[in-house]
């Protein structure tokens, strides 16, 4: 029998693989070592491109979709510039552990190492920032790395993953499988926890006196919400997410105590010093969570649920150390607990949310509601109203970042998009691209500040061509708000490059983009403002408003402090 | 405390930038490393001594298995093992110097595998120490180059690192 082989471009088989690998969405940027896969794109159109305006911002764009999907974000660009310009989305999504595929053209074969024109070494460059990252050298291995890639990006801990790509792999023919599976004896993440731990945790969790269940990102990533909305419910313990985790359990259910940390709520960071039991799960006790180690939750014994390993133990000393998936070991704790048929004592329970309830009446976030200067708490406090709490939320990196953390409640997880791990200034603008590409109908919002805005402002012009009506909540106060914060607090108000003068109009700037620009400069203007921008569904609205420049986010822990050493604001600080 | 962990790394291009890479990236030490291919061409054997608290040494080993081209790995020195160097001892030797390394060399039961009239080289196997100790016992002014491998080792007994 003749068997009739057909061979392709590696550039189709490419194409025809993110296809078969379900992609809807790419975001790229051409440059001559893609050229031929860009020629394959044009010759179809069921993997749909955007085109963005820097390729920081494909990144950005790509993350801000996987986080609001669970599906990986895809993007696509040319080799060196190309490359060195996704390092800072890489690094952001890595931190945040966001699955990413990041196909980067390379210089053709024979060229690499030669010093060519627009080559970078894309694999050692991007190395410190991913999961992992692969240099295709074969077109007919090209399939099977890409399988491989998105594979790696998305199981265990999920990460960036970059595929490096020369040219002439793009040109070659072979025959075209895409595998179905993918085995690697190297790595094999594991998901399910191990029963005689779940056991221990069991027994730990329900002799608790003062116990404290504090999640991270985790939950989100392995869409374990439910699970831990039903074994919350179940114990009746109180709960804290942390700032990549809210949303994984509803933020108005009264057993959420609101965010811990640095800028976290007085009752959670008490309620973290003061607790017998600690139960984390997908949270990786993050420096701007802990605050001082030597002062970490001096009580507590910890029961640790993480898929990786490394993440257990590296900062804080745990009793019952679990391994797996957020959602696989919740469903173990609920199955034994459910066995056990115990429950916690009800009294001593009741006498823990008592102290809490005493915490809470200090109400750390209250501010000053009676000035006619805007107050950006008011603002994103409106947006919440306004949107119904409903909206898909973007940040940048600052202040108005933790105001929005502390204001705007999420009951939803992927609602809350931001750069938690690396901090990315610039991230907000195209990640909120990214969340409205993938929901063209839902309300997505991007709370930023002037300084961060302006960082990866060309992506408005990429809102326009694909017609997105992102609304921005500029929140500016003409300066780096938290810059600004700590050299008011720690180097006494020597306020050293942190003013920014020579703003752009950012009305005409929006204009210019072919945008709305609204500017609100008083406290009553910014409810109907809202109403007026929320009502412009076809429009991307660009809101400018002139807030309260000397305003600081409390409550604070400094630098270096432990949870029960926080500062409200001065006029009410704590004895 | 020194540790030393053997590794079994698939044998791809950039899998050891990846090991040294991490050691760097999180500031944990290397004193030695050696790889080379097992039997098995796809896979290498990587060999690294590092040091630090029993913390600091679980974060390594998580870290190092955390690497997509890591496959396993072992922590030879919690439980018997074998270490050993190689070394090669480019030496003066002229004279009446001659005789006296060669006594020193057979103490430690090392070897001379090249001889001119003014140079030995000396092959010399063993733990670190041994071959410390036989450094420290050459007169320096002797000393024309040392070269040493870094460590290897392997488990005693039925204890083994395999796939």
């Amino acid at each position: 029998m003749l068997e009739v082989t057909e061979k392709f471009r590696g550039a189709e088989i490419f194409v025809r693989c993110l296809k078969d690998e379900g992609v809807d969405y790419i975001f790229g940027y051409p440059g001559g070592a893609v050229l031929h896969i860009y020629d394959a794109l044009y010759k179809q159109d069921a993997v749909k491109h955007i085109l963005v305006r820097h390729e920081q911002g494909a990144t950005h764009a790509a993350d801000g979709y996987a986080r609001a999907t669970g599906r990986p974000g895809v993007v696509l660009v040319t080799s060196g510039p190309g490359v060195t310009n996704t390092i800072t989305g890489i690094a952001t999504a890595y931190m945040d552990s966001i699955p990413l595929v990041v196909f980067t053209g390379q210089v053709p074969t024979h060229l690499i190492g030669n010093d060519a024109f627009q080559e970078v070494d894309a694999i050692g460059i991007t190395r410190p920032c991913v999961k992992h990252n692969f240099l295709v050298e074969n077109v007919n291995d090209l399939a099977s790395v890409i399988k491989k890639a998105f594979y790696i990006a998305t199981t265990g801990r999920p990460g960036p993953v970059v595929v490096d790509i020369p040219k002439d792999v793009t040109a070659d023919l072979a025959e075209y499988h895409y595998p179905e599976t993918v085995e690697m004896r190297s790595y094999k993440p594991v998901t399910k926890g191990h029963p005689g731990q779940i056991k221990k945790a069991v027994a730990l969790i329900l002799a608790a006196k003062r116990a404290m269940i504090y999640t991270g990102g985790g939950i989100v990533l392995d869409n374990a919400a439910g699970e831990l909305i039903e074994f919350t419910r179940h114990l009746g313990y109180p709960i804290t997410n942390t700032l990549m985790g809210l949303g994984a359990y509803p933020g108005t259910d009264p057993q959420f105590i609101g965010m811990l940390g640095m800028h976290g709520t007085y009752e959670a960071n008490m309620a973290m010093h003061h607790c017998d039991v600690l139960i984390a799960i997908g949270a990786r006790f993050d420096d701007r969570v802990t605050g001082d180690l030597k002062h970490f939750c001096p009580e507590a014994k910890i029961v640790h649920i993480d898929v990786d390993p490394s993440s257990i133990a590296k900062n804080v000393p745990v009793a019952v150390p679990i391994v797996g998936g957020a959602g696989s070991v919740l469903r173990d704790l609920i199955k034994a607990l459910h066995e056990s048929g115990a429950k916690p004592d009800q009294g001593v329970l009741a006498a823990w949310w008592g102290q809490i309830k005493e915490w809470q009446s200090v109400d750390c976030l209250r501010y000053d509601r009676t000035t006619e200067v805007i107050k950006p708490q008011y603002v994103i406090e409106q947006l919440y109203e306004l949107s119904g709490g409903d909206a898909y939320i973007t940040s940048d990196v600052g202040q108005h970042q933790m105001w929005a953390a502390q204001f705007y409640k999420f009951d939803q997880p992927r609602r809350w998009i931001n750069s938690g791990g690396l901090g990315t200034m610039g991230f907000g603008l195209p990640a909120a691209l990214g969340v409205q590409v993938a929901f063209p109908d839902h309300l997505v919002a991007c709370i930023t500040g002037e300084a961060s805005l302006v960082m990866c402002i060309q992506e408005l012009s990429t809102c326009l061509q694909y017609g997105l009506p992102i609304k921005i909540i500029n929140l500016n106060n003409r300066y780096m708000g938290m810059v600004r914060q700590w050299q008011e607090f720690f180097y006494d108000r020597r306020y050293s490059h942190s003013y920014m003068d020579a703003l752009p109009d950012f009305i005409k700037l929006a204009e210019s983009f072919g945008h709305v620009g609204m500017r609100i400069e008083k406290t009553g203007s910014v409810r109907p403002a809202l109403k007026e921008a929320l009502g412009m569904k076809e429009r991307l609205v660009l809101m400018d408003f002139i807030t309260d420049q000397t305003e600081n986010v409390y409550p604070m822990i400094a630098a270096g402090k432990g949870h029960h050493e926080m500062h409200l604001s001065p006029e009410r600080e704590l004895a | 405390m020194r540790r030393i962990i053997s590794i079994l790394l698939e044998n791809e291009a950039g899998a050891l930038c990846r090991v040294a890479g991490l050691f760097s990236a999180r500031a944990y030490n290397i004193e030695s490393l050696t790889v080379a291919p097992t039997e098995d061409p796809s896979v290498s054997r990587l060999t690294l001594v590092t040091g630090g608290s029993d913390e600091i040494i679980e974060q390594i080993t998580k870290q190092l298995n955390k690497l997509v081209d890591v496959i396993k790995l072992m922590d030879l020195s919690e439980s018997q093992h074998i270490e050993r160097e190689l070394m090669l001892v480019k030496v003066s030797a002229a004279g009446t110097a001659r005789e006296e390394l060669k006594r020193l060399v057979d103490i430690f039961r090392g070897r001379i595998i090249d001889v001119t009239n003014t140079i030995y080289v000396i092959e010399l196997t063993g733990t670190s120490e041994k071959l410390d100790a036989f450094v420290n016992g050459l007169d320096r002014k002797l000393i024309v180059e040392v070269v040493r491998s870094g460590v290897s080792g392997i488990a005693r007994g039925e204890k083994s690192l395999r796939i």
